[in-house]
């Protein structure tokens, strides 16, 4: 009987990921989309997906962006989109000389673009956080590290949300 | 009312890297829904969340509207002196504060 569950199994894993894949088509056609309709800029229009350029930018500044040492997890699928985990892990020795300095937690679709940002230093041993955080529909999101020499690392994870944080008044 | 939680292992040596895990009893109501009767709630959010060890702060939080309600929050702390471990928050309403010991 074993063999008979088990396949059963898989099969619905499989299921479950061809779904996953579907959405995730479908979010990266959305940011293609915001790519063109780049002037259609309103601060609570909750459809609307940011570029990574426009989340990024205004706390990078002209400073160097590499996509390194930064982990960031999130569920691939998240059901309730009030409370999402989220855990960061960031490769950093943390000493007087190299360590992270701020984490910015920078979503795409909701109406306030940063989530929250933390402010830490060598005091604190380890840069790893994690918290839970509200996603307003399928979108990216983007952990950035600002490392005490002043240039940015980051990480961005896709997440899929089944049901919105919802924006009424968006 | 807002309280804070905080967890931390109950025995630290001098040098140890701890995590510390943070619960804030709190709304965090974004300003973006709308009670039953159709009326605005009002934004009211955390604004800063300060830890300090022995008066030096050593770990800041500015959380907006994207943090959950009671927000949670688990960092790591390095044990370099024996002493009070405090949190102060700021929120959109007046201030509350909450003090633990280590």
């Amino acid at each position: 009987m074993m063999p008979t569950v088990f396949s059963r199994r898989q099969s619905i894993a499989q299921l479950l990921k061809t779904v996953v894949a579907a959405s995730m088509g479908t979010l990266l056609s959305g940011a293609a989309k915001a790519q063109v309709d780049k002037l259609t800029i309103t601060g609570l229009s909750e459809a609307r997906l940011r570029t990574f350029e426009e989340m990024v930018r205004p706390f990078v500044q002209n400073q160097e962006l590499k996509k390194e040492n930064v982990s960031l997890s999130l569920p691939m699928l998240a059901d309730n989109g009030h409370m999402v985990p989220l855990s960061l892990k960031i490769d950093s020795p943390m000493t007087e000389a190299e360590h992270i300095t701020h984490v910015y937690l920078i979503s795409q679709r909701n109406p306030v673009p940063l989530m929250s940002k933390f402010v830490m230093g060598p005091w604190n041993g380890r840069a790893d956080l994690s918290t839970r955080v509200r996603l307003s529909g399928n979108q990216s999101v983007i952990a950035l590290a600002r490392r005490s020499d002043g240039n940015f690392i980051y990480d961005v994870q896709e997440v899929v949300v089944t049901e919105a944080a919802c924006v009424d008044n968006g | 009312m807002t309280s804070a939680r905080l967890q931390m292992p109950p025995r630290i040596t001098q040098g140890d890297v701890f995590k510390i895990r943070l619960l804030v009893n709190h709304p965090m109501d974004s300003g973006f829904l709308r009670d039953i009767d159709g009326v605005l709630i009002q934004r009211n959010v955390i604004r800063h969340l300060l830890c300090t060890l022995n008066g030096k702060e050593v770990f800041r939080v500015e959380p907006t509207t994207g943090v959950s309600a009671n927000p949670f929050i688990e960092f790591y702390l390095r044990a370099t002196e024996s002493g009070t471990c405090c949190f102060a928050g700021l929120t959109t309403k007046p201030i509350s504060a909450s003090c633990v010991t280590a």
